[in-house]
């Protein structure tokens, strides 16, 4: 039995050393050199400054702006802060809980008094919450539902704003791999530079 | 919709590319033979055998077998505990993340070296860049080896005869991990990091609205999580948040990654034991259970919550959304690749998450949960889920040997008490672990107040927990406030039972298999390579499952699916 010590210590120390140190600094090194931007976030920078991550949703509230998915995040105390970053997160609530219907109601009210001429069904990603409270994308019906606002806020013709949508819209990947989606940060962005 | 069945058609297609030339590919390894990785990697291996002071080839019984194995493990635990405490001075840590409390440090390090990766923390929030690598990126990696060296040990039972010995623990841990889990790992990662998965040291970025973004060298780490059936998210939201799985496609490799090993494994089976088909039908088995299982899940999540019928929400799939029952699920994947993933997740015991279980509808909750339970042997765990569906082979040739009254044999071994005795031990023990502590944790109102959400699914939110932690598969009804003593103690006691309770009793049965002559086939011999066999196989897992669980499912998910109109 006794044998066994150095065998397992010497084992555990190289295997630790090859897989806990080597293997995760040689894929860093792979990585910045094969995927540079992919590798550091996928990183959007103006001016010098990171504005974001296209792979990570912001909080918009503007009318003037598409409107992300809910999020579920809180801050270090607890306290609601929507996409925080460093805090990734969903509501975990219970398709019986009512306190997700309440959620679900309030939301369809937000959307209502933002917009009261849309009147129809609201897509159901944009009054659920993500997973990691940091999605950055939304249905294309979800993105469509909220054009007539996005247009009048913004002065712009709706069919112009539709087709920045229409642009932006993502199939699924290979034709059949997870849903249709539009990137909201993108498109804001898009939006801004639309004249 | 139909996409969604289009995927998982097309999953199950090229999982069985993957399988065909991984398993014998296996099979070299850990039978010592030279594979195309040897000229780099060989003289890896050796020097590590040298400073062990071994040649690798000692042919170990099975109590040594087991007493390399726990060892290995004991030392695990005390590395990821110990790095816990002392995160706080150690490098690699641009966050300044401080020390963990004991109770966590001790859920968090049982959790790892059992395979599970239960999480009470949010990684983001509370591990340096140091735990994660050296830490829980290593129990990612031992974890599995373990496992697959528990299961070649049992194969080898089953070949050898008359024969003291079962393989040597230190070559096979090392085997595996060097030359199946280390290069598959690193193309992986490579693969993620091409979708847009980060791998960095650098710290979190701060933008110029003020959203910080966590960082940290990811890609590594998520490889092995998911190739390695472990399943321990970098971040709290695990393969749900864009850094770790961007897109619909890396979402499709995670997937991959998960089932990879254990669908091999079933012809690694066939190989060593010289004889295929018996590789095939297990395969069969595994793959009969888990097409019914996902079958349900995409049918449940697709038609959407039934609770938000009345509201004026759209839930129906169109080609303008993916539609379904999308609370705690990300858009990129829709209900269509969550369903999908959740089923193999469960299915194997890796407990990766891309969408939050809690907010499943009842039935598409009911499922995973039943999935762990039958003991996570469809597909499975590297190494695990074979192991623990080869206990079920032997059971089922023991109700087969006595319905013909003759002495039941599997692949010319003779079946007696006791392999029967450990067989029973192994399958018991976590059922007893989850069962008792679920009960236990619904009696004590410390552990019922950590319950988020009302009714029937606040049980299930419990059993779910015991149910992960005893089958080692770490997945979450995340609303569950775990990180209290009562669970983190009472949860890593179910690990530690549902891990070790079945390996040791595996390797027992390997050393009295393996002593056993060889018996020639004979007329009452029931053949295992059938459908007829496949069939008793599927039966003897369902029913165990059913039998030991359904009146716990019908007090959470089944009643639960019933109140909601």
């Amino acid at each position: 039995m006794n044998l066994q010590l150095r065998p397992a210590l010497v084992a555990f120390i190289a295997l630790s050393a090859i897989t806990g140190l080597a293997y995760p600094a040689v894929i860093t090194g792979l990585s910045k050199v094969i995927f540079p931007k992919q590798a550091a976030g996928s990183l959007i920078k103006a001016d010098g400054k990171v504005i974001g991550s296209e792979l990570i949703g912001q909080p918009f509230t503007d009318p003037r702006d598409f409107w992300g998915r809910p999020s579920a995040t809180v801050d270090a105390n607890g306290k609601p802060l929507p996409y925080n970053g460093a805090n990734s997160g969903g509501s975990n609530l219970a398709p019986s809980n009512p306190d997700l219907k309440k959620a679900v109601e309030e939301r369809i009210a937000v959307l209502r008094a933002a917009d009261p001429d849309t009147t129809g069904p609201v897509p159901v990603d944009l009054v659920t919450s993500s997973a990691s409270g940091l999605d950055p994308h939304i249905s294309p019906a979800a993105a469509a539902f909220q054009v007539h606002r996005v247009a009048k806020a913004r002065g712009l013709d709706e069919a112009k704003v539709r087709d920045l949508v229409m642009a932006h819209t993502e199939p699924p990947q290979l034709g059949v791999l997870g849903d249709a989606k539009v990137n909201v940060l993108k498109l804001n962005l898009a939006l801004e530079r639309l004249r | 919709m139909t996409t969604a069945w289009i995927q998982n058609l097309l999953f199950l297609f090229l999982l069985l590319g993957i399988a065909v030339p991984l398993g014998p590919f296996i099979a070299k390894v850990m039978e010592g033979e030279r594979t195309f990785l040897h000229p780099v990697l060989g003289p890896l291996e050796r020097g590590i055998y040298r400073l062990m002071g071994i040649s690798g080839g000692e042919d170990m019984g099975w109590k040594t077998y087991a007493w390399a194995i726990a060892c290995f493990n004991l030392l695990g635990f005390v590395a990821v505990f110990v790095l816990q405490k002392a995160q706080g001075v150690l490098p690699l840590n641009p966050e300044a993340m401080g020390k963990l409390p004991t109770g966590l440090a001790f859920n968090t390090a049982v959790s790892f070296i059992t395979n599970t990766n239960w999480q009470a923390y949010g990684g983001e929030s509370t591990m340096s860049y140091l735990t994660q690598m050296l830490g829980l990126t290593v129990q990612n990696f031992l974890s599995a080896a373990t496992a697959m060296a528990v299961l070649v040990a049992l194969i080898r039972g089953l070949m050898r005869r008359t024969s003291n010995g079962i393989g040597n623990a230190w070559a096979d841990l090392i085997r595996s991990t060097l030359y199946v889990l280390l290069p598959l790992s690193a193309v992986i990662a490579l693969l993620l990091v091409s979708q847009g998965a980060i791998q960095t040291f650098g710290a979190y970025v701060h933008t110029a609205s003020g959203q910080v973004l966590a960082m940290g060298p990811v890609a590594s780490q998520v490889a092995i999580k998911m190739l390695g059936t472990n399943g321990g998210g970098f971040f709290n939201a695990n393969s749900a948040h864009p850094f770790e799985s961007p897109n619909a496609i890396s979402n499709f490799i995670h997937m991959l990654a998960i089932f990879a090993i254990p669908a091999a494994l079933c012809l690694t089976f066939g190989k060593m034991v010289k004889d295929r088909r018996q590789g095939w039908a297990v395969l069969a088995a595994m793959t009969v259970i888990f097409v019914m299982a996902l079958s349900v899940t995409t049918w449940a999540e697709a038609k959407g919550n039934p609770g938000l019928r009345n509201l004026p929400v759209d839930q129906v799939a169109t080609l303008q959304q993916g539609g379904g029952n999308m609370e705690g699920k990300e858009v990129r994947f829709g209900a269509g690749s969550t369903s999908l993933f959740a089923t193999i997740t469960t299915a194997a015991s890796c407990g990766a998450i891309n969408g939050w279980h809690d907010s499943f509808t009842p039935l598409g909750g009911l499922v995973p949960l039943w999935l762990m339970e039958l003991g996570e042997v469809v597909f499975g765990g590297v190494g695990s889920g074979l192991y623990g569906m080869l206990l079920f082979a032997l059971v089922g040739v023991f109700i087969g040997g006595l319905m013909v009254g003759r002495t039941p044999e599997y692949l010319g071994k003779k079946i007696e008490a006791f392999e029967m005795k450990m067989a029973s031990i192994a399958i018991l023990l976590p059922s007893a672990a989850i069962l008792i502590g679920t009960a236990a944790a619904v009696l004590s109102t410390t552990a019922s107040a950590s319950i988020s959400n009302p009714g029937p699914h606040g049980f299930t939110q419990i059993l779910y927990a015991f149910s992960s932690c005893a089958q080692n598969n770490g997945s979450a009804f995340g609303g569950l406030s775990a990180n209290i003593p009562f669970y983190n103690y009472g949860l890593a006691l179910a690990m530690l039972v549902g891990r070790f309770g079945v390996i040791f009793p595996v390797l027992a049965i390997a050393g009295s298999l393996g002593r056993k002559k060889y018996t020639p086939e004979g007329l009452g011999t029931l053949p295992t390579h059938t459908p007829l066999f496949v069939a008793v196989l599927v039966g003897v897992v369902l029913l165990v499952g059913a039998l030991t669980y359904l009146p716990a499912l019908a007090l959470g998910p089944i009643a639960e699916q019933l109140a909601l109109r």
